[in-house]
Protein backbone atom coordinates (compact mmCIF):
# COMPACT_ATOMS: atom_id res chain seq x y z
CA UNK A 1 0.00 0.00 0.00
CA UNK A 2 2.99 2.39 1.32
CA UNK A 3 4.52 1.63 -2.16
CA UNK A 4 1.75 2.54 -4.47
CA UNK A 5 1.19 5.55 -2.53
CA UNK A 6 4.81 6.95 -3.09
CA UNK A 7 4.55 5.53 -6.75
CA UNK A 8 1.60 7.87 -7.00
CA UNK A 9 2.84 10.43 -5.60
CA UNK A 10 5.79 10.44 -8.03
CA UNK A 11 3.82 9.73 -10.71
CA UNK A 12 2.26 13.34 -9.70
CA UNK A 13 5.35 14.81 -9.26
CA UNK A 14 6.54 14.09 -12.25
CA UNK A 15 2.89 15.35 -13.90
CA UNK A 16 3.81 18.49 -12.08
CA UNK A 17 7.40 18.51 -13.80
CA UNK A 18 5.89 18.03 -17.20
CA UNK A 19 3.81 21.60 -16.33
CA UNK A 20 6.57 23.21 -15.07
CA UNK A 21 8.51 22.27 -17.75
CA UNK A 22 5.78 24.45 -20.65
CA UNK A 23 5.59 27.05 -18.52
CA UNK A 24 9.73 27.78 -18.28
CA UNK A 25 9.41 27.28 -22.53
CA UNK A 26 6.20 29.27 -22.75
CA UNK A 27 7.87 32.18 -20.81
CA UNK A 28 10.93 31.99 -22.73
CA UNK A 29 8.90 31.79 -26.25
CA UNK A 30 6.15 34.61 -24.62
CA UNK A 31 7.18 37.06 -27.98
CA UNK A 32 6.31 34.36 -29.86
CA UNK A 33 3.09 33.41 -28.81
CA UNK A 34 2.02 37.36 -28.95
CA UNK A 35 3.10 36.73 -32.51
CA UNK A 36 0.88 33.74 -33.03
CA UNK A 37 -1.97 35.19 -30.96
CA UNK A 38 -1.81 38.41 -33.45
CA UNK A 39 -2.32 35.50 -36.15
CA UNK A 40 -5.29 34.21 -34.73
CA UNK A 41 -6.92 37.27 -34.17
CA UNK A 42 -6.61 37.88 -37.37
CA UNK A 43 -7.47 34.72 -38.88
CA UNK A 44 -10.34 34.82 -36.79
CA UNK A 45 -11.61 38.29 -38.03
CA UNK A 46 -11.21 36.99 -41.54
CA UNK A 47 -14.10 34.31 -40.41
CA UNK A 48 -16.42 36.10 -38.47
CA UNK A 49 -16.68 39.47 -40.88
CA UNK A 50 -18.61 36.66 -42.91
CA UNK A 51 -21.57 37.59 -41.04
CA UNK A 52 -21.28 41.09 -42.09
CA UNK A 53 -19.94 40.06 -45.61
CA UNK A 54 -23.50 38.51 -45.98
CA UNK A 55 -25.50 41.15 -44.36
CA UNK A 56 -24.08 43.18 -47.11
CA UNK A 57 -24.53 41.14 -50.18
CA UNK A 58 -28.07 41.29 -48.98
CA UNK A 59 -28.74 38.32 -47.18
CA UNK A 60 -31.28 38.34 -44.62
CA UNK A 61 -30.07 37.56 -41.08
CA UNK A 62 -29.21 38.30 -37.57
CA UNK A 63 -26.00 39.88 -37.85
CA UNK A 64 -24.63 39.86 -34.24
CA UNK A 65 -25.93 36.46 -33.74
CA UNK A 66 -24.08 35.19 -37.21
CA UNK A 67 -21.16 37.08 -36.13
CA UNK A 68 -21.23 35.25 -32.52
CA UNK A 69 -21.71 31.76 -33.86
CA UNK A 70 -19.11 32.32 -35.81
CA UNK A 71 -16.55 33.54 -33.30
CA UNK A 72 -17.60 30.22 -31.06
CA UNK A 73 -16.19 28.67 -34.00
CA UNK A 74 -13.14 30.15 -34.62
CA UNK A 75 -12.29 29.90 -30.41
CA UNK A 76 -13.43 26.27 -30.57
CA UNK A 77 -11.22 25.79 -33.42
CA UNK A 78 -8.31 27.82 -31.94
CA UNK A 79 -8.56 26.19 -28.62
CA UNK A 80 -8.24 22.71 -30.34
CA UNK A 81 -5.35 23.78 -32.49
CA UNK A 82 -3.44 24.64 -29.12
CA UNK A 83 -4.50 21.41 -27.44
CA UNK A 84 -3.34 19.30 -30.16
CA UNK A 85 -0.37 21.14 -30.99
CA UNK A 86 1.25 21.19 -27.24
CA UNK A 87 0.30 17.41 -26.83
CA UNK A 88 1.75 16.03 -30.30
CA UNK A 89 4.78 18.74 -29.10
CA UNK A 90 5.49 16.22 -26.57
CA UNK A 91 7.23 13.96 -28.64
CA UNK A 92 8.10 16.43 -32.09
CA UNK A 93 9.87 19.11 -29.39
CA UNK A 94 11.74 16.58 -27.32
CA UNK A 95 13.11 15.29 -30.65
CA UNK A 96 14.12 18.35 -32.17
CA UNK A 97 15.89 19.29 -28.82
CA UNK A 98 17.24 15.95 -28.57
CA UNK A 99 15.87 15.22 -25.15
CA UNK A 100 13.44 12.89 -25.90
CA UNK A 101 16.14 9.86 -24.43
CA UNK A 102 16.15 11.63 -21.38
CA UNK A 103 12.67 11.60 -21.30
CA UNK A 104 11.60 8.14 -22.01
CA UNK A 105 14.60 6.64 -20.33
CA UNK A 106 12.77 8.03 -16.51
CA UNK A 107 10.23 6.49 -14.56
CA UNK A 108 7.23 8.57 -15.31
CA UNK A 109 4.73 6.71 -17.14
CA UNK A 110 3.28 7.75 -20.27
CA UNK A 111 -0.23 8.83 -18.51
CA UNK A 112 1.26 11.34 -16.44
CA UNK A 113 3.58 12.51 -19.20
CA UNK A 114 1.02 13.02 -21.62
CA UNK A 115 -1.07 13.88 -18.90
CA UNK A 116 1.20 17.08 -17.93
CA UNK A 117 1.05 18.07 -21.43
CA UNK A 118 -2.55 17.60 -21.19
CA UNK A 119 -3.10 19.58 -18.11
CA UNK A 120 -0.94 22.92 -19.57
CA UNK A 121 -2.56 22.60 -22.57
CA UNK A 122 -5.99 23.12 -21.33
CA UNK A 123 -5.04 25.80 -18.87
CA UNK A 124 -2.99 27.82 -21.67
CA UNK A 125 -5.57 27.63 -24.52
CA UNK A 126 -8.23 28.52 -22.07
CA UNK A 127 -6.19 31.50 -20.91
CA UNK A 128 -5.87 32.22 -24.94
CA UNK A 129 -9.60 31.25 -26.01
CA UNK A 130 -10.92 33.44 -23.72
CA UNK A 131 -8.57 36.48 -24.86
CA UNK A 132 -9.19 36.01 -28.25
CA UNK A 133 -12.86 35.88 -27.91
CA UNK A 134 -12.99 38.85 -25.58
CA UNK A 135 -10.63 40.73 -28.08
CA UNK A 136 -12.72 39.48 -31.20
CA UNK A 137 -16.31 40.64 -29.42
CA UNK A 138 -14.79 43.69 -28.18
CA UNK A 139 -13.85 44.58 -32.08
CA UNK A 140 -17.17 43.92 -32.91
CA UNK A 141 -19.17 45.42 -30.51
CA UNK A 142 -20.99 42.43 -29.97
CA UNK A 143 -23.21 42.65 -26.35
CA UNK A 144 -23.75 39.64 -24.22
CA UNK A 145 -26.97 40.48 -22.01
CA UNK A 146 -28.13 37.00 -21.60
CA UNK A 147 -24.84 34.71 -21.86
CA UNK A 148 -24.08 32.32 -19.52
CA UNK A 149 -20.12 32.18 -19.50
CA UNK A 150 -19.86 30.16 -16.70
CA UNK A 151 -21.75 27.49 -18.31
CA UNK A 152 -19.72 27.51 -21.42
CA UNK A 153 -16.93 27.16 -19.74
CA UNK A 154 -17.64 24.21 -17.99
CA UNK A 155 -18.93 22.64 -21.02
CA UNK A 156 -15.63 23.21 -22.74
CA UNK A 157 -13.88 22.19 -19.48
CA UNK A 158 -15.67 18.59 -20.06
CA UNK A 159 -15.39 18.71 -23.88
CA UNK A 160 -11.22 19.41 -23.39
CA UNK A 161 -11.50 15.01 -21.71
CA UNK A 162 -12.39 14.18 -25.15
CA UNK A 163 -9.70 16.28 -27.24
CA UNK A 164 -7.42 15.60 -24.75
CA UNK A 165 -7.95 11.75 -25.48
CA UNK A 166 -8.01 12.03 -29.37
CA UNK A 167 -5.19 14.41 -29.02
CA UNK A 168 -3.19 11.83 -27.20
CA UNK A 169 -3.50 9.39 -30.73
CA UNK A 170 -2.33 12.01 -32.53
CA UNK A 171 1.11 12.61 -30.23
CA UNK A 172 2.18 9.64 -31.37
CA UNK A 173 2.69 10.44 -35.08
CA UNK A 174 5.83 12.15 -35.08
CA UNK A 175 6.77 9.03 -33.15
CA UNK A 176 5.92 6.70 -36.35
CA UNK A 177 7.09 9.96 -38.79
CA UNK A 178 9.63 12.21 -37.23
CA UNK A 179 9.41 14.06 -40.73
CA UNK A 180 5.97 14.41 -40.90
CA UNK A 181 4.03 13.19 -37.96
CA UNK A 182 3.77 16.65 -36.24
CA UNK A 183 1.67 17.96 -39.45
CA UNK A 184 -0.82 15.34 -39.12
CA UNK A 185 -2.12 16.94 -35.88
CA UNK A 186 -3.74 19.34 -38.39
CA UNK A 187 -5.41 16.70 -40.16
CA UNK A 188 -7.06 15.37 -36.98
CA UNK A 189 -8.17 18.80 -35.88
CA UNK A 190 -9.52 19.86 -39.38
CA UNK A 191 -11.27 16.18 -39.32
CA UNK A 192 -12.64 16.91 -36.25
CA UNK A 193 -13.97 20.18 -36.86
CA UNK A 194 -15.67 19.85 -40.31
CA UNK A 195 -18.07 17.61 -38.92
CA UNK A 196 -18.66 19.21 -35.71
CA UNK A 197 -20.64 22.11 -37.11
CA UNK A 198 -18.12 24.59 -36.39
CA UNK A 199 -19.13 27.48 -38.65
CA UNK A 200 -22.55 25.73 -39.67
CA UNK A 201 -24.94 23.62 -38.21
CA UNK A 202 -24.72 19.37 -38.53
CA UNK A 203 -28.12 19.16 -40.26
CA UNK A 204 -26.53 21.12 -43.47
CA UNK A 205 -23.81 18.12 -43.51
CA UNK A 206 -24.49 15.39 -45.66
CA UNK A 207 -25.99 12.12 -43.82
CA UNK A 208 -22.70 9.79 -43.47
CA UNK A 209 -20.96 13.22 -41.52
CA UNK A 210 -23.93 13.88 -39.67
CA UNK A 211 -23.12 10.63 -38.23
CA UNK A 212 -19.61 11.25 -37.90
CA UNK A 213 -20.68 14.45 -36.27
CA UNK A 214 -22.38 12.45 -33.87
CA UNK A 215 -19.47 10.97 -32.23
CA UNK A 216 -17.44 13.94 -32.22
CA UNK A 217 -16.71 16.14 -29.13
CA UNK A 218 -16.42 18.92 -31.26
CA UNK A 219 -20.10 18.97 -31.91
CA UNK A 220 -21.29 19.04 -28.36
CA UNK A 221 -19.00 21.34 -27.37
CA UNK A 222 -20.14 23.54 -29.92
CA UNK A 223 -23.84 22.95 -29.37
CA UNK A 224 -23.63 23.40 -25.69
CA UNK A 225 -21.65 26.82 -26.07
CA UNK A 226 -23.39 28.05 -28.26
CA UNK A 227 -26.63 27.56 -26.11
CA UNK A 228 -24.93 29.17 -23.28
CA UNK A 229 -23.61 32.20 -25.03
CA UNK A 230 -26.26 33.00 -27.74
CA UNK A 231 -29.44 32.04 -25.50
CA UNK A 232 -28.14 31.94 -21.79
CA UNK A 233 -29.01 28.22 -21.33
CA UNK A 234 -28.56 27.27 -17.56
CA UNK A 235 -25.76 24.51 -16.71
CA UNK A 236 -28.51 22.25 -15.53
CA UNK A 237 -29.87 22.04 -19.50
CA UNK A 238 -26.67 21.38 -20.90
CA UNK A 239 -26.88 17.54 -19.57
CA UNK A 240 -27.49 16.38 -23.19
CA UNK A 241 -23.98 17.62 -24.35
CA UNK A 242 -22.52 16.77 -21.09
CA UNK A 243 -23.08 12.93 -20.84
CA UNK A 244 -21.85 12.68 -24.45
CA UNK A 245 -18.98 14.26 -23.44
CA UNK A 246 -18.13 12.53 -20.40
CA UNK A 247 -18.86 9.23 -22.37
CA UNK A 248 -16.62 10.12 -25.40
CA UNK A 249 -13.79 11.44 -22.96
CA UNK A 250 -14.12 7.82 -20.66
CA UNK A 251 -13.54 5.93 -24.26
CA UNK A 252 -10.94 8.00 -25.98
CA UNK A 253 -8.35 8.98 -23.09
CA UNK A 254 -7.90 4.77 -22.43
CA UNK A 255 -8.06 4.48 -26.45
CA UNK A 256 -5.74 7.10 -27.05
CA UNK A 257 -3.06 5.97 -24.73
CA UNK A 258 -3.03 2.59 -25.85
CA UNK A 259 -2.41 3.73 -29.51
CA UNK A 260 0.42 6.10 -27.67
CA UNK A 261 1.90 2.88 -26.09
CA UNK A 262 2.01 1.02 -29.24
CA UNK A 263 3.43 3.64 -30.99
CA UNK A 264 5.60 3.82 -27.84
CA UNK A 265 6.65 0.05 -28.87
CA UNK A 266 7.10 0.09 -32.20
CA UNK A 267 9.75 3.37 -32.19
CA UNK A 268 11.85 1.04 -29.47
CA UNK A 269 11.11 -1.93 -31.82
CA UNK A 270 12.98 0.09 -34.86
CA UNK A 271 15.00 2.28 -33.48
CA UNK A 272 12.89 5.31 -34.09
CA UNK A 273 13.54 7.78 -31.08
CA UNK A 274 16.54 8.54 -32.13
CA UNK A 275 17.87 8.17 -35.69
CA UNK A 276 21.54 8.05 -34.76
CA UNK A 277 24.41 8.42 -32.44
CA UNK B 1 13.68 5.77 -6.46
CA UNK B 2 15.47 3.18 -4.75
CA UNK B 3 12.67 2.52 -2.22
CA UNK B 4 10.45 1.65 -5.32
CA UNK B 5 13.09 -0.69 -7.06
CA UNK B 6 15.14 -2.06 -4.10
CA UNK B 7 18.56 -3.47 -5.21
CA UNK B 8 18.82 -7.23 -4.53
CA UNK B 9 22.54 -7.79 -2.43
CA UNK B 10 23.43 -10.28 -4.83
CA UNK B 11 22.13 -9.34 -7.98
CA UNK B 12 24.69 -8.62 -10.96
CA UNK B 13 24.38 -5.24 -11.46
CA UNK B 14 23.98 -5.85 -15.50
CA UNK B 15 23.41 -9.45 -16.51
CA UNK B 16 23.00 -9.77 -20.54
CA UNK B 17 23.04 -12.85 -22.24
CA UNK B 18 22.94 -12.97 -26.31
CA UNK B 19 21.24 -9.58 -26.43
CA UNK B 20 20.70 -8.93 -29.81
CA UNK B 21 19.53 -5.89 -31.91
CA UNK B 22 19.47 -5.88 -35.85
CA UNK B 23 18.39 -2.76 -37.57
CA UNK B 24 16.12 -2.78 -41.23
CA UNK B 25 18.73 -1.17 -43.67
CA UNK B 26 17.03 -0.12 -47.54
CA UNK B 27 19.49 0.22 -50.33
CA UNK B 28 18.99 0.34 -54.05
CA UNK B 29 21.45 -2.49 -54.88
CA UNK B 30 20.32 -4.90 -52.49
CA UNK B 31 16.69 -4.14 -51.15
CA UNK B 32 15.91 -4.02 -47.67
CA UNK B 33 17.98 -6.22 -45.43
CA UNK B 34 18.72 -6.97 -41.82
CA UNK B 35 22.14 -5.44 -40.08
CA UNK B 36 22.67 -6.51 -36.48
CA UNK B 37 23.64 -3.62 -34.20
CA UNK B 38 24.44 -6.15 -31.76
CA UNK B 39 24.98 -9.38 -32.24
CA UNK B 40 24.30 -12.06 -29.07
CA UNK B 41 26.49 -10.07 -26.55
CA UNK B 42 26.78 -11.52 -23.42
CA UNK B 43 28.40 -9.58 -20.56
CA UNK B 44 27.69 -9.22 -16.55
CA UNK B 45 28.82 -6.62 -14.50
CA UNK B 46 29.22 -6.80 -10.85
CA UNK B 47 28.00 -4.11 -8.49
CA UNK B 48 29.95 -1.54 -8.16
CA UNK B 49 32.40 -2.23 -11.27
CA UNK B 50 33.36 0.04 -13.74
CA UNK B 51 33.59 -1.87 -16.93
CA UNK B 52 34.76 -0.25 -20.48
CA UNK B 53 33.91 -0.89 -23.76
CA UNK B 54 35.94 -0.33 -26.87
CA UNK B 55 34.69 0.39 -30.03
CA UNK B 56 34.40 2.24 -33.59
CA UNK B 57 31.62 4.61 -34.42
CA UNK B 58 28.82 1.74 -35.89
CA UNK B 59 30.13 -0.98 -33.57
CA UNK B 60 27.47 -0.92 -31.25
CA UNK B 61 28.03 0.51 -28.61
CA UNK B 62 25.23 2.84 -28.29
CA UNK B 63 22.84 0.23 -29.33
CA UNK B 64 23.67 -1.87 -26.11
CA UNK B 65 23.61 1.37 -24.02
CA UNK B 66 19.95 2.37 -25.06
CA UNK B 67 18.86 -1.67 -24.63
CA UNK B 68 20.03 -1.20 -21.49
CA UNK B 69 17.99 1.44 -20.55
CA UNK B 70 15.10 0.40 -22.36
CA UNK B 71 14.99 2.73 -25.04
CA UNK B 72 15.05 0.01 -27.42
CA UNK B 73 13.72 -2.87 -27.16
CA UNK B 74 15.70 -6.61 -28.06
CA UNK B 75 15.48 -8.90 -30.96
CA UNK B 76 17.12 -11.44 -29.38
CA UNK B 77 18.51 -12.60 -26.14
CA UNK B 78 17.30 -10.38 -23.03
CA UNK B 79 19.53 -8.27 -19.98
CA UNK B 80 18.93 -7.55 -16.40
CA UNK B 81 19.80 -4.47 -14.07
CA UNK B 82 19.89 -5.89 -10.51
CA UNK B 83 17.47 -8.52 -11.36
CA UNK B 84 14.76 -6.55 -13.07
CA UNK B 85 14.57 -7.43 -16.87
CA UNK B 86 14.43 -4.54 -19.23
CA UNK B 87 11.65 -5.33 -21.20
CA UNK B 88 9.18 -6.76 -18.80
CA UNK B 89 10.34 -4.42 -15.56
CA UNK B 90 10.93 -1.25 -17.91
CA UNK B 91 9.96 1.15 -15.01
CA UNK B 92 11.90 -0.20 -12.44
CA UNK B 93 14.87 -0.30 -14.41
CA UNK B 94 14.44 3.02 -14.98
CA UNK B 95 14.53 4.23 -11.48
CA UNK B 96 17.87 2.79 -11.09
CA UNK B 97 19.52 3.63 -14.48
CA UNK B 98 20.85 7.25 -15.53
CA UNK B 99 23.22 8.16 -18.73
CA UNK B 100 25.13 10.89 -20.14
CA UNK B 101 26.12 10.72 -24.00
CA UNK B 102 28.42 12.18 -26.11
CA UNK B 103 25.52 14.82 -26.72
CA UNK B 104 24.26 17.08 -24.07
CA UNK B 105 20.81 17.20 -25.13
CA UNK B 106 18.69 19.40 -23.19
CA UNK B 107 15.87 22.51 -23.81
CA UNK B 108 18.32 24.63 -25.32
CA UNK B 109 15.89 27.94 -25.02
CA UNK B 110 16.07 27.19 -20.81
CA UNK B 111 18.50 27.47 -18.21
CA UNK B 112 20.93 24.81 -16.65
CA UNK B 113 18.56 25.11 -13.34
CA UNK B 114 15.61 25.01 -14.85
CA UNK B 115 17.05 21.86 -17.32
CA UNK B 116 17.86 20.12 -13.77
CA UNK B 117 14.28 20.90 -11.91
CA UNK B 118 12.57 19.22 -14.70
CA UNK B 119 14.48 16.07 -15.29
CA UNK B 120 14.09 15.61 -11.31
CA UNK B 121 10.52 16.12 -10.86
CA UNK B 122 10.55 12.78 -13.23
CA UNK B 123 12.53 11.12 -10.79
CA UNK B 124 9.77 12.36 -8.06
CA UNK B 125 11.92 15.18 -6.54
CA UNK B 126 10.05 17.74 -4.73
CA UNK B 127 10.43 21.53 -5.59
CA UNK B 128 11.90 21.51 -1.55
CA UNK B 129 14.53 18.77 -2.01
CA UNK B 130 15.53 20.18 -5.79
CA UNK B 131 15.59 24.50 -4.72
CA UNK B 132 18.49 22.98 -2.24
CA UNK B 133 20.30 20.46 -4.57
CA UNK B 134 20.18 21.75 -7.69
CA UNK B 135 23.10 24.58 -6.90
CA UNK B 136 25.02 22.06 -5.15
CA UNK B 137 25.26 19.93 -7.89
CA UNK B 138 26.28 22.17 -9.91
CA UNK B 139 28.94 23.34 -7.65
CA UNK B 140 30.09 20.21 -7.36
CA UNK B 141 30.53 19.71 -10.92
CA UNK B 142 32.41 23.16 -11.38
CA UNK B 143 29.46 24.86 -12.65
CA UNK B 144 29.83 28.82 -12.33
CA UNK B 145 26.96 29.89 -10.45
CA UNK B 146 26.45 32.97 -12.05
CA UNK B 147 25.52 31.38 -15.04
CA UNK B 148 22.99 29.20 -13.63
CA UNK B 149 20.12 31.25 -15.05
CA UNK B 150 21.81 31.53 -18.34
CA UNK B 151 19.98 29.77 -21.65
CA UNK B 152 21.66 26.81 -22.36
CA UNK B 153 22.17 27.59 -25.94
CA UNK B 154 24.77 30.51 -24.47
CA UNK B 155 27.10 27.73 -22.96
CA UNK B 156 29.91 25.67 -24.18
CA UNK B 157 29.95 22.11 -24.65
CA UNK B 158 32.61 21.52 -21.96
CA UNK B 159 29.62 23.75 -19.72
CA UNK B 160 26.30 21.86 -21.12
CA UNK B 161 28.04 18.42 -20.36
CA UNK B 162 28.92 19.62 -16.71
CA UNK B 163 24.85 19.80 -16.25
CA UNK B 164 24.66 16.57 -18.13
CA UNK B 165 26.34 15.00 -15.43
CA UNK B 166 24.77 17.08 -12.81
CA UNK B 167 21.50 15.92 -14.58
CA UNK B 168 23.10 12.25 -13.95
CA UNK B 169 24.39 12.61 -10.36
CA UNK B 170 20.92 14.37 -9.50
CA UNK B 171 19.09 11.03 -9.53
CA UNK B 172 21.88 8.97 -7.93
CA UNK B 173 21.47 6.41 -10.30
CA UNK B 174 22.91 2.70 -9.31
CA UNK B 175 23.93 2.28 -12.63
CA UNK B 176 25.25 4.90 -15.06
CA UNK B 177 25.89 4.25 -18.65
CA UNK B 178 28.43 6.84 -20.36
CA UNK B 179 28.04 7.16 -23.88
CA UNK B 180 31.64 8.33 -24.96
CA UNK B 181 30.88 11.22 -22.15
CA UNK B 182 34.09 13.16 -23.58
CA UNK B 183 33.82 12.81 -26.66
CA UNK B 184 35.15 16.69 -28.31
CA UNK B 185 35.99 17.68 -24.85
CA UNK B 186 38.93 19.81 -23.67
CA UNK B 187 41.92 18.02 -22.13
CA UNK B 188 40.58 20.01 -18.96
CA UNK B 189 37.26 19.34 -19.32
CA UNK B 190 38.37 15.90 -19.66
CA UNK B 191 39.74 15.21 -16.37
CA UNK B 192 36.93 16.67 -14.70
CA UNK B 193 34.74 14.54 -16.40
CA UNK B 194 36.71 11.21 -15.30
CA UNK B 195 37.20 12.79 -11.90
CA UNK B 196 33.43 12.64 -11.47
CA UNK B 197 33.22 9.20 -12.65
CA UNK B 198 35.57 7.85 -10.18
CA UNK B 199 33.85 10.34 -7.36
CA UNK B 200 30.28 8.22 -8.38
CA UNK B 201 32.00 5.15 -8.07
CA UNK B 202 33.31 5.77 -4.43
CA UNK B 203 30.86 8.52 -3.49
CA UNK B 204 27.86 7.15 -4.89
CA UNK B 205 28.18 3.42 -5.11
CA UNK B 206 27.37 3.55 -8.49
CA UNK B 207 28.24 1.11 -11.17
CA UNK B 208 29.07 2.05 -14.64
CA UNK B 209 29.32 1.26 -18.24
CA UNK B 210 31.68 3.27 -20.16
CA UNK B 211 31.37 3.36 -23.56
CA UNK B 212 34.34 5.52 -25.02
CA UNK B 213 36.69 5.90 -28.05
CA UNK B 214 39.56 6.96 -25.93
CA UNK B 215 41.77 4.05 -25.33
CA UNK B 216 43.64 5.79 -22.07
CA UNK B 217 40.59 6.93 -20.36
CA UNK B 218 39.30 3.14 -20.45
CA UNK B 219 42.40 1.96 -19.57
CA UNK B 220 42.32 4.21 -16.26
CA UNK B 221 39.06 4.15 -14.87
CA UNK B 222 38.24 0.51 -15.86
CA UNK B 223 38.22 -2.71 -13.83
CA UNK B 224 37.80 -4.30 -17.09
CA UNK B 225 37.58 -3.37 -20.84
CA UNK B 226 35.71 -4.89 -23.88
CA UNK B 227 36.67 -4.61 -27.46
CA UNK B 228 32.97 -4.38 -29.30
CA UNK B 229 33.41 -4.87 -33.16
CA UNK B 230 30.28 -5.18 -35.68
CA UNK B 231 28.06 -5.85 -32.83
CA UNK B 232 30.20 -8.91 -31.28
CA UNK B 233 31.78 -8.32 -28.08
CA UNK B 234 35.31 -9.84 -28.71
CA UNK B 235 36.70 -9.76 -25.61
CA UNK B 236 36.06 -8.39 -21.81
CA UNK B 237 39.26 -8.33 -19.34
CA UNK B 238 40.86 -6.59 -17.50
CA UNK B 239 43.33 -4.02 -19.31
CA UNK B 240 46.59 -6.10 -18.37
CA UNK B 241 45.31 -9.58 -19.36
CA UNK B 242 43.81 -8.17 -22.82
CA UNK B 243 47.05 -7.16 -23.81
CA UNK B 244 49.04 -9.92 -22.60
CA UNK B 245 46.48 -11.76 -24.41
CA UNK B 246 46.93 -10.20 -27.51
CA UNK B 247 50.56 -9.56 -27.20
CA UNK B 248 50.40 -5.98 -27.28
CA UNK B 249 52.28 -3.45 -25.35
CA UNK B 250 49.42 -1.01 -25.42
CA UNK B 251 45.35 -1.17 -25.96
CA UNK B 252 45.43 -0.10 -29.04
CA UNK B 253 48.08 -2.75 -30.30
CA UNK B 254 45.17 -5.01 -28.71
CA UNK B 255 41.95 -3.73 -30.39
CA UNK B 256 43.87 -3.93 -33.90
CA UNK B 257 44.65 -7.93 -32.77
CA UNK B 258 41.23 -8.84 -31.85
CA UNK B 259 39.59 -6.84 -34.96
CA UNK B 260 42.26 -6.74 -37.50
CA UNK B 261 42.13 -2.47 -37.43
CA UNK B 262 43.70 -0.06 -36.68
CA UNK B 263 41.80 2.31 -34.05
CA UNK B 264 41.63 5.43 -35.93
CA UNK B 265 41.91 3.93 -39.07
CA UNK B 266 38.79 2.14 -39.01
CA UNK B 267 36.47 5.26 -38.77
CA UNK B 268 36.90 5.43 -42.65
CA UNK B 269 36.38 2.06 -43.22
CA UNK B 270 32.27 1.69 -42.34
CA UNK B 271 30.70 4.55 -44.56
CA UNK B 272 28.52 6.81 -42.92
CA UNK B 273 24.97 5.41 -43.40
CA UNK B 274 26.37 2.28 -42.18
CA UNK B 275 26.83 3.60 -38.99
CA UNK B 276 23.82 5.80 -38.80
CA UNK B 277 22.06 2.20 -38.72
CA UNK B 278 24.15 0.52 -36.47
CA UNK B 279 24.46 3.42 -34.39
Amino acid sequence: MRAVALSLRHELIGLAGVVERNVYLTRRYIYWDLAFFVWTVANTLTIVFIAEGIEAAGGQIDVERATTTLLIGAVVWAYLGIIFEFLTETVAWERWEGTIEYTFMAPLSRAMHLGGSGVFAVLYGLIRAILLFVVVAAFFGLAFDDANFVAALVVLVVASISFFGIGMMTAVLPLISPEKGAQLGFVAQGMLLVVSGVYYPVEVLPQWMQWLATISPATYALEGIRAAILDGAPLSSMWPQIWPLLVIGAASIPLGLAIFNRGEVYAKRHGKLKRSG
Amino acid sequence: MRELSPVPPDALAVDARDLRKEFVRKDRKRGKRRVAALDDVTLKLARGECVAILGQNGSGKSTLVRLLSTLLLPDGGGATVFGYDVVRDGKAVRRLVNRVSVEASFFKKMSPSENLHYAARFYGMTVSETRDQIPLILERVGFPSDRRGEPMENLSRGMQQKVALARALLTSPVLLLLDEPTTGLDPRSKLEVQEFIREMRSVHDSTILLCTHDLDEAEALAERVGILDAGRLLALEPAAELKQRYGAETLEEAFFAATGRGFEDEQDELDAEERKVLA
